[in-house]
């Protein structure tokens, strides 16, 4: 590859993880669960548009892969199979109270972001060979922490699950620059985890549902058998 | 004829671009939310019928106002003209008065007409000017402080807050062009020019219900030419902030390269264009997002300024 087309590559993959970290930050802000799932897909196809830059820029069939997995697992899987499992009337909810205020929550993300960029740079220089590797493992570092905190502050179930996919997206994001060649069965492996994590607590939230009438599992904080 | 006075004559063609087009954009959109939502909508010129019209009716002033209320529409009017002096409306060049003003001053120049405007609001002693006033007042605070990053972020990405140099860094080269923090930039700006032009927050720009006015309760009173300088006002305000957001940072192309006037005259329809793409995307956000409690509207702020944040410090730690 040429030094200009690695060039433009390493530009457009900065674009793209510029957007992957505006649509994680909104899964951190948005307060209807709906807007949350919109963002979680935006936020999947950033991924899936970063491996494929990096895919052409490697030269590398498998990370191909990884961006066709990523799109079908994350940004077709996911959606339906919580749609069908969660019932579509928890996305009309919205979240009314927060554990920490927007701005708040915003600020910290804020922090978290610096956090992450001090941590990878060692990382970085251990890296010296990869290109992409300055672009991705912070952003993906980024994502991690965002989905950690969006878990930590958000109340509503469907909220912790899309930061919980957040995290898993970010992890995703970071390897692909430092991983190339990983065999695709590690890939498939890993991918069916993702729809197969959202059915399970869908449904467990479609219960907490039914049993509770909320979904606001933050405030279930107490267990209680019932007689 | 000589380059500077070119460059006069140009400048002069730019501020008549702003006063001929501003009404048609601004009906453009209007039509344009309608359509979204439904309805049939008035004509695309229908701000041209209601500035002419208002111009040929008798003015009403009450008693009890000061000269703070006549002068506004005047000092109003004329802000946005002054920025378009300052800003690459049709050329790439920079023009006459281009370095006798950056892009705080053009902040700065927004902000002189708004005051005035609201000063004007409470000097009537109509109960909703004041409730206007002081709304505009609250989202202009939080406003302020992400308008003073998205340039500090601009001027730190492009090396200048001149806003011919800021184009063309951008225009420089597609890289520059995808760089994370110019995106990360844009989004903090539209989201600025979303709340700042009163589109997103409580009640829809063109809502005639008082309570829930923010910037058209502000021209209540106003009537007769009056009027008609504060229509024609808000919408060269709108047409000026698409130039900024389209020509400096978005979209640095299209715009003259030399001093031909043909190069200039066929500069006109390539912006008019772009405004438009632009006013499409304007009105799609603003019928299909929720409108937020007035409250909501220091988050939705805090975001841009979260995000303008990020900008610099992308730069900072040097990412592409």
């Amino acid at each position: 590859m040429t030094e200009h087309a690695l060039e433009i590559a390493r530009a457009v993959d900065g674009f793209v993880a510029a957007l992957f970290v505006v649509f994680g930050l909104g899964v951190i802000v948005t307060r209807q669960m709906l807007g949350t799932l919109y963002l979680f897909v935006l936020h999947a196809l950033a991924l899936s548009a970063s491996a494929s830059v990096l895919a052409f820029a490697y030269a590398s069939p498998h990370l191909g892969w990884v961006a066709l997995i990523t799109f079908s697992t994350k940004a077709v899987a996911v959606p339906l199979v919580l749609r069908w499992a969660a019932g579509s009337e928890i996305y009309q909810r919205r979240e009314v109270d927060q554990v920490l205020t927007i701005p708040v929550s915003l600020l910290i993300a804020a922090g978290l972001a610096l956090v992450a960029w001090v941590a990878a740079n060692p990382l970085l220089q251990a890296i010296p060979d990869r290109p992409f590797a300055g672009i991705n493992l912070p952003t993906g570092l980024m994502s991690m922490f965002f989905g950690a905190f969006t878990v930590v502050v958000r109340r509503e179930g469907v909220a912790q699950l899309m930061g919980l996919l957040i995290m898993e997206s970010g992890a995703f994001f970071a390897s692909i620059s430092i991983v190339s060649n990983l065999s695709v069965i590690a890939e498939v492996a890993a991918a069916v985890d993702v729809p197969i994590a959202s059915l399970v607590i869908g449904l467990l939230i479609r219960n907490i549902h039914r049993v509770t009438g909320t979904t606001r599992v933050g405030a279930l904080a107490v267990l209680r058998e019932r007689h | 004829m000589s380059p500077i006075a070119t460059h006069l004559l140009i400048n002069l063609i730019q501020v008549g671009f702003l006063l001929v087009f501003a009404p048609l954009v601004e009906g453009v959109l209007r039509r344009l939310e309608e359509i979204i939502q439904g309805k049939h909508g008035p004509s695309i010129f229908q701000p041209y019928h209601d500035i002419f019209k208002l111009f040929g009716k008798d003015e009403v002033v009450s008693e009890e106002t000061t000269w703070v209320f006549r002068f506004a529409p005047l000092i109003n009017f004329v802000m946005p003209i002054f920025v378009v002096l300052l800003i690459p409306a049709l050329t790439a060049y920079p023009l006459f008065f281009a370095f006798m003003g950056d892009m705080v001053a053009v902040g700065f120049l927004m902000a002189i007409g708004g005051f005035f405007v609201a000063l004007a609001a409470m000097d009537t002693g109509n109960v909703y000017g004041p409730v206007g006033a002081s709304r505009t007042r609250m989202v202009g605070f939080l406003a302020e402080p992400v308008f003073m990053t998205v340039f500090f972020s601009v001027s730190y990405v492009a090396n200048s807050t001149i806003p011919y140099i800021v184009n063309a860094t951008w225009a420089a080269s597609w890289a520059s062009m995808l760089q994370p923090a110019h995106l990360l930039v844009l989004v903090a700006f539209l989201m600025l020019i979303l709340a700042d032009e009163g589109r997103i927050p409580v009640d829809s720009a063109a809502g005639k219900t008082e309570i829930a006015m923010i910037g058209y309760s502000k021209s209540l009173e106003y009537s007769g030419a009056s009027a008609a300088l504060m229509k024609w006002a808000g919408a060269m305000k709108l047409m000026v902030l698409s130039i900024v957001f389209l020509n400096v940072l978005l979209t640095p192309w299209g715009l003259a390269a030399t001093r031909q006037w043909a190069d200039v005259f066929l500069a006109i329809p390539k912006v008019l264009a772009k405004i438009f793409l632009f006013v499409i995307v304007l009105a799609v956000i603003e019928t299909s997002l929720a409108k937020l409690r007035l409250f909501r509207i220091s988050e939705f702020l805090a975001a841009a300024f979260v995000i303008c944040l990020f900008a610099m410090g992308v730069r900072l730690v040097g990412i592409a």
